[in-house]
């Protein structure tokens, strides 16, 4: 039990896939403008993953050695395209909003480096876990780029409606003078080196202690 | 467009490391010193501005006419794939000097955005074969030069002090975010001004 639990665990915090693996980063800092959009892109990454880890891992012992990257990626663009055509049917704002980095799901190198490193090695529990936990991390640490990104770069908290609710949250004092360029290209990639540099900090603070 | 507004978009305006943030895995992990950096560059714009092409005629020739538009990412995805496979045999047999410079990045180019990023661009900005080619050929350049410019600057980082926390990976991204910052000189107005629209 504990090793699932391990499983589970790891990829939110010690093998974070953005701050501590780096891997997936377009997607990561092209929607992280909005709060919305950035937990509509991690809930989308997560199905993916949990979807493509399982079916890969239940495959594992079929699918011939020489062609396992094309396989697999035939697997993960077929669950890109079933999340493409859900959010275009139901919730089109966020397809509209996540544009082109919908379908670039298939390239986001979390999904193909789980695959390859996880997934055609475990079985098809501990591979689920790790999906879950990965896409958990993922969705996490694109929230809080775009929590801090739509917070100072637009003094608002963009969610989704719900009832009464507009799904918009101003922030009094910021909204009015917001340091626009956070919510432009240039912030993005200022942002994700400051808070990298920030977790290497707490990596060589929890080193030496 | 003309076929130079599409050249000029797609290598400043929207370049695709600095404004799109396509291609940004090799930006940084193949950054570090600039022969591979023009290696990474040459085979990059090589393959974009062939699978624009090639995503092209299968989208408007195959998938359009059967109704089967909704598999494209399926069906782009793959033709890159194979595409990539089929050029990395090419070079290798038609010439193996490039072969030699270019080999380690192209299985590497499968998985970068910006391949499939500029075939799903041009679908949908309805553009034309040749403007297809252009828009793949620009995406190939700006991201040729953006790798460039960042590897002189990590070049020159190497031999300066850096704080620790910020050695490697965060100085390269805020480097990247200045650079970016000069890039939003070039914005629409640009086309618009030299009347490319």
């Amino acid at each position: 039990m504990a090793s699932h639990m391990y499983e589970l665990k790891k990829g939110i915090f010690k093998e974070n896939p953005t701050f501590i693996i780096m891997l997936g980063m377009c997607p990561t800092l092209g929607v992280s403008t909005q709060v919305s959009n950035a937990l509509g892109m991690g809930a989308s990454v997560l199905f993916v993953l949990f979807f493509s880890n399982i079916v890969i891992s239940m495959l594992r012992k079929v699918i011939p050695d020489t062609i396992r990257i094309p396989s697999y990626i035939v697997v993960i663009a077929s669950f890109v395209t079933i999340v493409e055509m859900v959010l275009h049917a139901f919730v089109p704002s966020v397809y509209a909003a996540l544009g082109v980095y919908l379908p670039l799901i298939v390239v986001n190198c979390i999904i193909l480096g789980r695959a390859e490193a996880f997934a055609n090695k475990n079985t098809v529990l501990d591979s689920a876990l790790d999906a879950i936990g990965m896409g958990i991390g993922f969705t996490l640490s694109l929230t809080l780029i775009a929590l801090i990104r739509e917070i100072f770069g637009a003094g608002t908290i963009t969610l989704f409606p719900m009832g009464s609710f507009s799904g918009v949250i101003t922030i009094p004092g910021l909204s009015e003078s917001p340091v626009r360029v956070l919510t432009l290209a240039a912030g993005a990639l200022l942002v994700m080196g400051y808070l990298k540099a920030f977790f290497q900090w707490k990596t060589s603070r929890s080193e030496k202690a | 467009m003309s076929y130079i507004g599409i050249l000029v978009t797609y290598i400043f305006v929207q370049n695709f490391i600095l404004v799109q943030f396509m291609g940004l895995c090799p930006f940084i992990g193949v950054s570090r010193n600039s022969e591979s950096a023009i290696g990474m560059g040459m085979a990059v714009t090589f393959v974009t501005a062939i699978a624009s092409v090639v995503c092209w005629a299968v989208y408007h020739f195959l998938l359009v006419p059967f109704d089967l538009d909704y598999l494209r990412t399926i069906a782009f995805i793959l033709v890159i794939a194979a595409l990539v496979q089929l050029v990395e045999m090419v070079i290798k047999k038609m010439s193996p000097a490039l072969y030699k410079a270019l080999g380690i990045y192209l299985p590497l180019i499968t998985t970068n955005c910006a391949v499939l990023g500029i075939a799903i661009i041009a679908i949908d900005n309805n553009y034309n074969m040749l403007e297809s080619f252009f828009a793949g050929l620009a995406a190939g350049l700006g991201f040729t030069m953006a790798i460039i410019l960042m590897s002189n600057i990590r070049e020159k980082l190497e031999t300066t002090a850096v704080r620790s926390v910020f050695n490697g990976v965060p100085i390269a991204f805020i480097s990247a975010g200045l650079m970016a910052l000069a890039f939003m000189a070039f914005d629409k107005s640009l086309i618009v001004n030299l009347h490319l629209a």
